[in-house]
Parts: structure tokens; C-alpha cells; sequence
């Protein structure tokens, strides 16, 4: 595949890095002459200065014959521009564009980006699984974020420790898929009972996560 | 006339210009700017709203009253940023009337045929100098400076 990286900062080097390992063609499209020169030091050819949002400097860069436009800029603004101007002036089949600002995100849909990546909560997804304990922590949004996977640990003071899946009321929308014992994965049956220190699997629509919570931790923690 | 809810977003020369004029026709006027600093411009006369914020900002753009907002103008010294505001006024809060400056005539044509409405400073003022070195005539018959300085008399 063509692909054009708009913004050659740390996002766009190492994005670019890794396309070319994988032997895709890639094109570093960086605004600011004095990055320009650093990226292009380190990668070559492959790096060109100039503005994504101009249609002179991404007829250059051959947009016409590109597979993907992945607009990697720090400014949200930017990246909405680059790939709209991509979409409407030269039909690119797919555009990807970094969001930095979480809220952004179903605006860009809204607005006809096909893909967002959005690092900011991306990480905090991170931070959250790394610091909450005995809590539903999120593991994979599925559906743009309708369904999700969660992991459940059971606590001391859990209310379901000892229970049989069967005695317990749970929401319309969730399914326990797995209960981890352990590092043993089970698929869990009516019959099985919670342990000190279970893992739960769980899929749960995202609007029934805190009932799902409630079932599963001390009220009062 | 009817009195309109008008937000301005971006306080720099137009934008400041614009809110003043508006408000003296008897508008409600709300002007975003990143920095309050910038509301200087705005002088002693006009009574509208200041909001500072980015104008990208769902938050920022409720408190400046987009819900109710009839005309929404965009005049940050951004391109982009003028696009991407327009865009939120126009798809998310349906503003019957959106009027944003884009400086690059491409982008301008661009966005002109999603349905916002754009003016071009470069290809407006080249024109309109081109026009009269041609034909010695200017082109608009209103002397919008007569009219600047009025707002400050």
C-alpha cells in the first residue's frame, strides 16, 4: 500500500518506521522545516517538507494514487482538515486520523473520518486497569465502545465470594465467559462458585458495567 | 431588522470589528477568544459577552450560548481551526447561518460546497485591487472604513 503519515512528529516516526519494516510504501509529510530536517536525517527519502492541508504540497506527495491519509498532528484541528481535504479533493480510500482530545472522537465520525486513533484514551484505558483494584476494569471496547470486556476481581469483602453463578442477579446484558483461578481459565457452568481472588470474565453492554459492579464489590469500599 | 443571537469566535481585528457593528445594529453578541487580552479590541462602547475559551470546545461554545446562537462567525487567524468550529456549528448544533474566513482559496471552494458559508480574504482583496488597477472603479460602493470609524466616534 501507499501510505502518507501528515506530521512527523514522534507519533508519525515511529508509525513510519514500523510501515516500512512491513514493506508498505510510505511518504512523512512534516510542516516545521527544523523537524523536517531531524525525521529526514533518520529516515531519508522517504520525508517530505510541507503543509497536509494544501492541495499543491499532497498533489506532490502523489495523494492521487495513495491508499491511505493518516493525519498524525498534534492539533485536532489539523488532522480533521488533512483527512477531510483528503476524502473531498482526492478520493482516498481510507483516512486515519490521531484525535488528542478525547471528545473529538464522534465528531470526526460525524464529520467522515473513517478511522480515530485516540491515544489519550488509550492510555488512560491503561492507567485505569493498572490502578484500580477489586473494580470492573475495562479490557476491550468492542462495537466502538457499546460492548465491552471487563475483569472482576474478587475481594475479601466481595459479596459473591462462595456464590454459585446461578444465585446471582445479573443484568439482562452481561454473560460471565471465563473465571480465572490460578492463571487456570474455566468456562464457568450455573454451578460454579466464586473463589478468594477469581478473575471474572465478563461481557457487559456498557450501560449496565455499574450494575454488574454493584453485584460484584463491597458497597462500602 | 431582527434582532439576532450572533457569536463571534476569534477577537483579532475582524472579529472585533464584527461584534462592534453587530451589536451597534441591535444584536445580542458573544465574542470567544483564547485569550482575554484580546477583548481589549472590543473598546467601551460594546456591551455583548466576552467568553474565554477555545472556540473548538464544546463546553466553551454552550457557554456562549450555541443552543440559541442564530449566526455563528468564524475569524481565528486558523484556517483550520475556522473550518473545524464552522463545521461543529453547523453539523452538531445546526446554526441556521455559519459565515467562516478561510484564507486558502482551496480549502474555501472546499468546505463552500459542504454547505458552509466561507469568505476568502486573499482571493477577495486581490480581486477587488485587481478590478480597480483594471477599470479604475471599485467594485463595492459601500465604504465599510467610513463605517469603521463611525463605530468609534
Amino acid at each position: 500500500m501507499y501510505i502518507i503519515i501528515v506530521g512527523g512528529g514522534s507519533v508519525g516516526y515511529y508509525l513510519a518506521k514500523t510501515l516500512i519494516k512491513t514493506h508498505h510504501e510510505v511518504l512523512v509529510l512534516e510542516k516545521n522545516r527544523g523537524t523536517h530536517k531531524t525525521v529526514s536525517e533518520e529516515l531519508g527519502e522517504v520525508v517530505m517538507q510541507g503543509d497536509g492541508c494544501e492541495v499543491r504540497i499532497m498533489e506532490e506527495a502523489g495523494v492521487g494514487r495513495a491508499d491511505a491519509v493518516i493525519a498524525v498532528t498534534g492539533d485536532d484541528e489539523d488532522n480533521l482538515v488533512i483527512c477531510q481535504m483528503a476524502k473531498m479533493k482526492f478520493n482516498v480510500p481510507r483516512t486515519i486520523s490521531r484525535i488528542n482530545d478525547p471528545r473529538n472522537e464522534s465528531l470526526f465520525h460525524r464529520l467522515g473520518i473513517d478511522a480515530t486513533v485516540n491515544a489519550t484514551k488509550i492510555i488512560y484505558n491503561l492507567i485505569e486497569q493498572e490502578i484500580e483494584t477489586n473494580e470492573v476494569i475495562p479490557i476491550a471496547a468492542l462495537k466502538r465502545g457499546n460492548i465491552e470486556i471487563v475483569e472482576i476481581e474478587i475481594g475479601p469483602k466481595s459479596p459473591v465470594l462462595g456464590k454459585r453463578i446461578s444465585n446471582l442477579q445479573l443484568p439482562e446484558d452481561a454473560l460471565i465467559i471465563s473465571v480465572i483461578r490460578s492463571d487456570h481459565g474455566m468456562i464457568p457452568g450455573p454451578d460454579t462458585k466464586f473463589e478468594l481472588e477469581d478473575s471474572v470474565i465478563a461481557l457487559v453492554s456498557a450501560d449496565k458495567e455499574h450494575d454488574l459492579r454493584d453485584i460484584f464489590t463491597e458497597i462500602n469500599s | 431588522m431582527q434582532q439576532m443571537n450572533v457569536i463571534v469566535l476569534g477577537c483579532g481585528r475582524v472579529g472585533s470589528t464584527m461584534a462592534r457593528a453587530m451589536f451597534q445594529d441591535g444584536h445580542t453578541v458573544t465574542v470567544i477568544d483564547l485569550v482575554n487580552e484580546a477583548f481589549r479590541r472590543l473598546g467601551t462602547k460594546f456591551k455583548g459577552s466576552r467568553v474565554v475559551g477555545n472556540g473548538m470546545d464544546e463546553d466553551v461554545l454552550k457557554r456562549a450560548g450555541i443552543e440559541k446562537c442564530d449566526v455563528f462567525v468564524c475569524v481565528t487567524p486558523g484556517d483550520n481551526r475556522n473550518i473545524m468550529a464552522a463545521q461543529i456549528a453547523h453539523e452538531v448544533y445546526k446554526v441556521p447561518k455559519v459565515i467562516t474566513r478561510i484564507n486558502d482559496p482551496i480549502r474555501a471552494e472546499t468546505y463552500r460546497e459542504l454547505g458552509i458559508l466561507t469568505l476568502c480574504g486573499t482571493t477577495l482583496l486581490s480581486g477587488l485591487m485587481r478590478d480597480f488597477v483594471n477599470t479604475n472603479e471599485w467594485a463595492i460602493e459601500k465604504d465599510y472604513n467610513k463605517e469603521y470609524l463611525s463605530l468609534n466616534a
